[in-house]
């Protein structure tokens, strides 16, 4: 028996985490996990309520994302109604869904990974925050604070809130778009863009610092998985998923979501609240797969609009086959939060964007239904089955952040090895650890459909379990 | 030593919604910053609850363990505790599981819901308690802040009033749900 470190809690990430790295009587690291801490229960409690509820509960099992759970759960609804959603609600919920994104990315990028990157991953904790940037960096975190204020704002004008607006329903959105309103969006679009290209044309510049967490962040070969349209383009709101290996090659392709069973799983581990899928052809745990950002970066064949797919262009010639490691989330978020932009100005400038046709109604015609869409985080699943009087009999939710539970295993254990060594425990070495997490932008309070946390205590134990070295992050 | 005041955020069984109301203050929070030390919260970095802390806004119910020790913990160092958001007040969404058995809720996920290794997580992680409670029934509660999230205008109000030391007047300013 070695010793264990533990990281309780995970920092600046979305929800409620801890990581233990073992290591062996020489203080060499032997393995590395990561757990989730919290547990809620949707997929229990919500039985017996209405299937119309279900949207407006689900999108509080977050508050980072709830756009997307009401997206899912809205699609698996209309499969439920088994109604035709009108085009321009269809085109409503995809603008409010990549509003989603980017506030969202912009929260993960800037207020939580930002410090690192502009701090430096060793810089003092007590200053290493998003007011640390600010006084470093005061663009960078302007830039950070309005694209997430852009994202909140559109939100906001279409469905009344910035958290859980009740818009998106089963059938479609709850009221049309007005003229002013998409008048105010379209005019806040040139300083939105303008803002993310300067952080992308800046954090181009600082991959030299990092060449050793580029190659040990989660750096390793997984298949990709996300939603593609029928040419390949990236798609947030609906279409078919598509698989990529290591190599870049497509291992599956335009699979119905409403399959999901047929080539997904789950499993569960004793350690965590969180389970991990896999990808059911390839066994667990061999069938890991990442998904988010950077998946779909790798596994589209352009995203369709404009300067995205420049960027787009430059970020695939970083590697051949699929770019591997995990440090490249970021850039990749970047990257969406341009093509959400320039998707929503191209939506807005189409004029049967003010249709008022936004939704269709009906009884339940299906006693089962499927909703799939694109999250910040990567594909997201709602599963539903209804009894005759419309009341949930059973749901299943497959969470962006649960695809990639082993990624992230896989990954705290290759950064521990690389990093931490046992004699002497800095501080920094521990902050890549969770940095590694951070790439993921794991969304805990999803994921477990769950969230917090707890002092940062590293200990070292001799083999019979004294302590002989213990030290708090404080 | 500055004579700032210290501000803490604690994230106990809650969606995270109230936390990003917070920071849908957009740019005030640099304001809020200038007034006032963020010594703790999931923004920040630093993993143990100060000795002593003016203002601690409290998101979500007590739903295990963990939350039942942190905020226990965090009350005895905190002058003014705020419950913010409706699962800090009433439990909301996580009290929707207390007419459920804890057995049957993990069941669901982890044996009913899954297709390999199927148990119960128990290693590391924190149990469950039996139910979900909002947070004065387990401490004393200073100021209530209802809404799901409470807007961020009138989060903004709050802390500026109690970092004035004022005592905040929500009439008409928040509500359940909504
Ligand atoms: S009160 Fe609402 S927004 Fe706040 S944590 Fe609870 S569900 Fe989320």
């Amino acid at each position: 028996m070695g010793s264990t470190i533990m990281i309780d809690p995970v920092t600046r990430i979305e929800g409620h985490s801890k990581i233990t790295i073992q290591l062996d009587d020489a203080g060499r690291v032997v393995d590395a996990r990561f757990h989730v801490t919290q547990f809620r229960g949707f997929e229990k409690m919500t039985e017996g309520r209405p299937f119309h509820e279900m949207p407006s509960i689900t999108a509080r099992i977050c508050g980072i994302c709830p756009v997307s759970h009401l997206i899912a759960s809205a699609k698996a609804c209309d499969a439920l109604l088994a109604v035709t959603v009108p085009q321009t609600a269809r085109n409503l919920r995809r603008i409010m869904n990549m509003a989603q994104i980017t506030q969202s990315h912009a929260l993960s990028f800037f207020y939580l990974s930002s410090p690192d990157l502009v701090l430096g991953m060793d810089s003092d904790p007590a200053k290493r925050h998003l007011f640390g940037v600010a006084q470093n960096a005061p663009q960078l975190a302007q830039d950070g604070i309005a694209l997430r204020k852009f994202g909140q704002q559109i939100i906001e004008l279409l469905g009344g809130k910035r958290i859980h607006p009740s818009w998106i329903v089963p059938g479609g959105v709850s009221h049309p778009l007005s003229r002013e309103d998409r008048d105010t969006i379209l005019a806040m679009i040139p300083e939105a863009l303008l803002r993310a290209q300067r952080t992308i044309a800046w954090y181009k510049t600082t991959f030299g610092q990092f060449t050793e967490e580029i190659s040990a962040f989660a750096n390793f070969p997984t298949l990709f998985m996300g939603m593609v349209n029928p040419e390949g383009n990236l798609s947030m709101y609906a279409g078919r998923i598509r698989i990529v290996n290591a190599e870049g090659e497509i291992v599956a392709d335009q699979l119905e979501p409403a399959t999901y069973q047929q080539w997904l799983a789950e499993a569960v581990e004793p350690d965590s609240y969180l389970k991990s899928p896999y990808y059911q052809p390839l066994g667990y745990p061999e069938g890991i797969f990442r998904v988010g950002p950077l998946a779909r970066m790798n596994i589209i064949d352009r995203c369709g609009t404009e300067i995205a797919d420049q960027e787009w262009s430059e970020f695939r010639a970083l590697q051949r086959g699929a770019v591997s490691s995990s440090f490249h989330y970021h850039y990749a978020r970047l990257i969406e939060i341009i093509y959400c932009i320039e998707r929503i100005r191209n939506l807005l400038n189409n004029p049967e964007i003010l249709n008022d046709h936004v939704r269709s109604f009906a009884e339940p015609n299906a006693f089962e239904g499927v909703g799939m869409s694109e999250a910040p985080r990567g594909t997201l699943m709602h599963h539903y089955k209804i009894d005759k009087n419309g009341r949930i009999i059973w749901a299943n939710m497959i969470i962006a952040t649960g695809n990639n539970n082993l990624a992230m295993n896989k990954g705290v254990c290759q950064v521990a090895k690389q990093f931490v060594r046992g004699e002497k425990i800095e501080e920094g070495m521990l902050n890549r650890v969770e940095a590694v997490i951070r790439t993921f932008d794991p969304c805990l309070s999803c994921s477990t459909h769950a969230i917090g946390q707890m002092p940062l205590q590293v200990q070292l134990l001799a083999p019979d379990g004294t302590v002989l070295d213990e030290k708090f992050q404080a | 030593m500055s004579a700032k005041a210290k501000l803490a955020t604690v994230w106990l069984d809650g969606c995270s919604g109230c936390h990003m109301s917070l920071l849908d203050i957009d740019e005030r929070i640099l304001a809020v910053a200038e007034q006032a030390d963020l010594v703790y919260s999931p923004l920040v970095d630093l993993k143990v609850f100060p000795e002593m802390v003016d203002v601690t806004l409290v998101e979500g119910a007590v739903s295990n363990e963990e939350d039942y020790a942190k905020i226990k913990k965090v009350r005895a160092r905190t002058k003014i505790l705020v419950a913010l958001g409706d699962c800090a007040v009433t439990t909301n969404v996580p009290g929707m599981r207390n007419p459920f058995k804890v057995e049957d809720i993990l069941n669901r996920a982890y044996l009913e819901n899954a297709a390999t290794n199927q148990h119960i997580p128990v290693a590391v992680i924190p149990p469950l308690r039996q139910t979900s409670l909002p947070v004065h029934q387990v401490v004393d509660v200073d100021v209530f802040v209802p809404g799901c999230p409470p807007s961020a205008d009138t989060i903004f109000y709050v802390l500026t009033e109690l970092l004035a030391g004022r005592t905040p007047d929500l009439l008409g300013k928040t509500r359940f749900g909504i």
